[in-house]
C-alpha cells in the first residue's frame, strides 16, 4: 500500500525525524491560514500517489500568503497522471546547502533488506542506479543484528557528507531503519535528505510504501486506504476480497481490453492473460483484467467476480479458466449457472474446467445447457478470441 | 527416486487440526505420505486423523522421529511456526501459508538457514514425488510416476504442466513448488542441483515468473548442468507495477521483467516457449 507524503512523515516524527515544519491542507484558505502561521516562504505540494509531481506541476514555491493561496487553487483539483489532488501539504521552503537520497528497501536476491544512500539526492533513484551505479551506495542489513551504525558511518563518508552534518544524518537513518521494520514498510526514502545552510539536516521529502500482508497488526493503516486513488473496479473488488487488477490498452501495446480473465491461482491467471494475448493479437483484442479466484473458490466467489469484471465497460466477452486442484470443478459450475442466473449476461462466456471434479462440474453444465465447458486452454483461449474478435 | 520428500519422510503437520490443516493432511496420508503427528499449541495429547497431537514441535520430533514439517498454520503466526521447526531441528520445513510480512520471512529465512534446515516456501504448493509421498497441496491424482522433474514459483500453472506430463506419457519425478513470495526459502538455483544429482530426473520443467532475479540466477546454474532444461515464464503481457496475484509477481523500477529472464535462460541454451503444448514437444526433443 502506497500512503501520502504527509503521512509518511507524520510516520517518520514519531522517530524523531527532523522534517520541515508544515501542515496539509484541503482548501486554499487551509493553505494561507498555514502560510500565514508559518510567516515566511514556503512550498506546496500535491499530496497523490504519482512520481514526478514537480514535473507536472503539483509543487510550487510560494513567498507570501497570497502566491501560497494561488499556488493552493491551482494545485488543488488539478489531474496528475490520472489522479485528482485533493490534498496538499504547506512546508517552510528550506534553504538546500546539499541534498542525498536515502532508501530502505527489500534486496530479494540476498534475502535480506538493504540501505542505499547516493550523493545524487534529489532526483529518480532508478535513473541514477541505471545511468551512473557507482553513484548508488547499497549497505546489506543482517536480519538478525539491524542496522549497525558503523555501517551508515561508512556509507554517510563515501557519500561525501561532511563530517559536521554526519552524526545528525546517522541519527536519521537509524531512525529510518527502525521505523522501516516496526511499522512493516516495504519501501521507505529520504529522498532528498537535505543539509540546510543553517547547519540543520532534515527530511524533505519522504516516500513509504507498506507490506500489505502486515495490515492485521496495524489496524490504523485502514484510515490509510485511499480508495479514491484506485481504479474504480479495483476498489469495488478489493471490497469484495477479490484480487482483481484493470489492464489498459497501454498495458497491451494496442489490443483492445477486451476479454475478461478469470480463473483460480496466480500462475494460471497470469498464464491465461499472456495466452489471451498471444491469440488475440492478430485480431486486436487482449485481456481486460486479471482476477484470480484463489484457492477453494466456492460458488459464491465466482458470482462475485463475474459481476465484477462486467463492471469494467471495455469488456465483450469472458473467459473462465479453471484447473481445479484444491478448486472443485462441481462448485465452479455451480457458481457459473447461480450468476446466470442473477447477472444479465448478454457477452460470449468461454469456460474451460479440468481437474478435480471435472466430470461433475461439465454434467452440471451439460444439464443446463447454456455453457459448453472446455477441456484444454489453447482451445479455450482461440474460442474466446474468435468469439469477441466476431462480435 | 526422486528429490527432497519419498516415501520414508516422516511428516510432522503445524496447524493439523485446523480448517485447512485436516483436508490437506487426509489428502497427504491418502497419498501414502508417512504423517506421524501434529502440532497444534493447547492440543496436545488428543489424537486426529488418526495421528497424535502435540504442543510444540520439539516434543513431536522426540516422540514421533519427524524430520520434516507441513506448515498450515494462519500467516500472523507462520513465521514463528518455521522457526519454531528449525529450532526443533527439523530437515525440511514446507511452508504452505500465504501473506506472511515480508518482515517476518527475512528473519525466518536466516534463523532456518542459520540452523541449517532447508524451507521451502512460503505461499508455495509443497513437494510431490510421484508415486511415493507428497508434502503439502498439490493434488495428488494429476501427477504419474515418470522422468521430467518440475521446479515453479506458481501453484495452479504448475498443475497444468504436471498434467500435461502426466497426459503425454512423461511422467514427473518430483514437483517442487518452491512459493511465490519474494523471499523465499528455497529458490531455482538451489533446487536445480538437486534434479541434475537425481538419476531419475532425465529433464527439468522449470517455471517461473515476472519479478525479482531468480530466474536468471538460475540460468547460472543451468549452464553448468548436464539434465537438460526448458523454461516457461508466466507474465509476458503484464504492466509494470501491478502486482499479479502473487506478493513476488511484480515488475518494477524496469527489474524483473519476462523479456530478461527469457533472455538470460535463452543465453545458456534453455527454450521458453509460450505455451503448455509447446513445452511438452520441446522436452520430447530432450529425452
Amino acid at each position: 500500500m502506497k500512503i501520502h507524503e504527509y503521512q509518511a512523515k507524520q510516520l517518520l516524527s514519531r522517530y524523531a525525524v527532523p522534517l520541515p515544519e508544515g501542515e496539509v491542507a484541503s482548501t486554499p484558505d487551509e493553505v494561507a491560514a498555514i502560510a500565514a502561521r508559518l510567516a515566511r516562504p514556503c512550498v506546496v505540494k500535491a499530496q497523490v500517489h504519482a512520481g514526478g509531481r514537480g514535473k507536472a506541476g503539483g509543487v510550487k514555491l510560494a513567498r507570501d500568503v497570497a502566491e501560497a493561496r494561488a499556488a493552493g487553487e491551482a494545485i488543488l483539483g488539478m489531474t496528475i497522471k490520472g489522479l485528482v489532488v485533493e490534498k496538499v501539504l504547506v512546508e517552510e521552503a528550506i534553504d538546500i546547502a546539499a541534498e542525498y537520497y536515502l532508501g530502505i528497501t527489500l534486496d530479494r536476491a540476498r534475502r535480506c533488506n538493504v540501505l542505499i544512500i547516493s550523493a545524487a539526492g534529489g532526483i529518480d533513484i532508478e535513473e541514477v542506479a541505471a545511468s551512473t551505479p557507482e553513484k548508488v551506495l547499497r549497505e546489506p542489513i543482517d536480519p538478525a543484528f539491524g542496522l549497525q551504525p558503523f555501517q551508515v558511518t561508512k556509507v554517510l563518508c563515501q557519500a561525501g557528507v561532511p563530517a559536521g552534518s554526519q552524526r545528525a544524518a546517522t541519527a536519521i537513518v537509524m531512525a529510518l531503519s527502525k521505523a522501516y521494520g516496526e511499522i512493516d514498510a516495504s519501501l521507505a526514502e529520504i529522498n532528498p535528505l537535505v543539509l540546510c545552510g543553517d547547519g540543520r539536516v532534515v527530511a524533505a521529502d519522504a516516500k513509504i510504501n507498506l507490506d500489505d500482508s502486515a495490515q492485521f497488526r496495524h489496524p490504523e493503516w485502514s484510515a490509510w486506504a485511499d480508495d479514491a486513488e484506485e481504479d474504480p473496479i479495483e476498489a469495488e473488488a478489493h471490497r469484495r476480497g477479490l484480487q482483481y487488477v484493470r489492464l489498459s490498452a497501454e498495458n497491451l501495446r494496442g489490443s483492445a481490453p477486451a476479454i475478461a480473465i478469470i480463473g483460480n491461482g496466480a500462475g494460471l491467471v497470469m498464464g491465461t492473460l499472456d495466452e489471451v494475448s498471444r491469440v488475440g493479437r492478430p485480431f486486436g483484442v487482449g485481456p481486460a483484467n486479471f482476477l484470480d479466484l484463489g484457492g477453494g473458490a466456492r460458488s459464491e466467489v465466482v458470482r462475485q467476480a463475474l459481476e465484477v469484471v462486467l463492471l469494467n465497460p471495455d469488456v465483450r466477452g469472458v473467459f473462465l479458466n479453471i484447473f481445479g486442484g484444491i478448486t472443485r470443478c462441481d462448485e465452479v459450475a455451480k457458481g457459473l449457472l447461480d450468476a446466470a442466473e442473477h447477472v444479465d449476461l448478454k457477452l460470449p462466456l468461454v469456460v474451460r474446467l479440468t481437474g478435480t471434479n471435472e466430470e461433475a462440474g461439465r454434467a452440471l453444465l451439460a444439464e443446463d445447457g447454456r455453457f459448453q465447458p472446455f477441456v484444454e486452454f489453447s482451445a479455450a483461449a482461440e474460442a474466446i478470441v474468435q468469439a469477441v474478435a466476431a462480435g | 527416486m526422486g528429490i527432497l520428500a519419498n516415501r520414508d519422510t516422516r511428516v510432522l503437520v503445524q496447524g493439523l487440526t485446523g480448517r485447512e490443516g485436516t483436508f490437506h493432511s487426509e489428502a497427504m496420508l491418502a497419498y501414502g505420505t508417512q504423517v506421524v503427528g501434529g502440532v497444534t499449541p493447547g492440543k496436545g495429547g488428543t489424537t486426529h486423523l488418526g495421528v497424535p497431537v502435540f504442543d510444540t514441535v520439539s516434543e513431536a520430533a522426540a516422540q514421533t522421529g519427524a524430520v520434516a514439517s507441513c506448515i498450515f498454520v494462519p500467516a500472523p503466526f507462520a513465521a514463528q511456526a518455521v522457526c519454531e521447526a528449525a529450532d526443533a531441528g527439523l530437515q525440511l520445513v514446507v511452508c504452505i501459508t500465504e501473506g506472511i510480512p515480508v518482515g517476518d520471512m527475512v528473519r525466518a529465512v536466516a534463523y532456518a538457514q542459520a540452523r541449517g534446515t532447508r524451507l521451502i516456501g512460503p505461499n508455495c504448493p509443497g513437494l510431490l514425488t510421484a508415486g511415493e509421498a507428497k508434502i503439502g497441496i498439490i493434488p495428488g491424482h494429476i501427477a504419474k510416476p515418470g522422468r521430467v522433474g518440475v521446479v515453479s514459483r506458481s501453484g495452479t500453472l504448475t498443475y497444468e504442466i504436471v498434467d500435461a506430463l502426466t497426459k503425454a506419457g512423461l511422467g514427473l519425478t518430483t514437483c517442487a513448488g518452491i512459493g511465490g513470495d519474494p523471499v523465499l526459502g528455497t529458490r531455482f538455483a538451489d533446487v536445480l542441483p538437486l534434479f541434475e544429482a537425481d538419476p531419475a530426473t532425465e529433464a527439468v520443467v522449470m517455471i517461473g515468473e515476472i519479478g525479482g532475479s531468480d530466474e536468471e540466477d538460475a540460468a547460472a546454474v543451468i549452464a553448468t548442468m548436464t539434465t537438460p532444461v526448458v523454461a516457461f515464464i508466466s507474465g509476458r503481457s503484464a504492466p509494470e507495477g501491478k502486482r499479479m496475484g502473487h506478493a513476488g509477481a511484480i515488475v518494477s523500477g524496469g527489474k524483473g521483467t519476462a523479456q530478461s529472464k527469457v533472455d538470460a535462460l535463452g543465453a545458456v541454451g534453455v527454450p521458453v516457449p509460450e505455451t503448455a503444448p509447446e513445452v511438452i514437444a520441446l522436452l520430447r526433443e530432450r529425452l
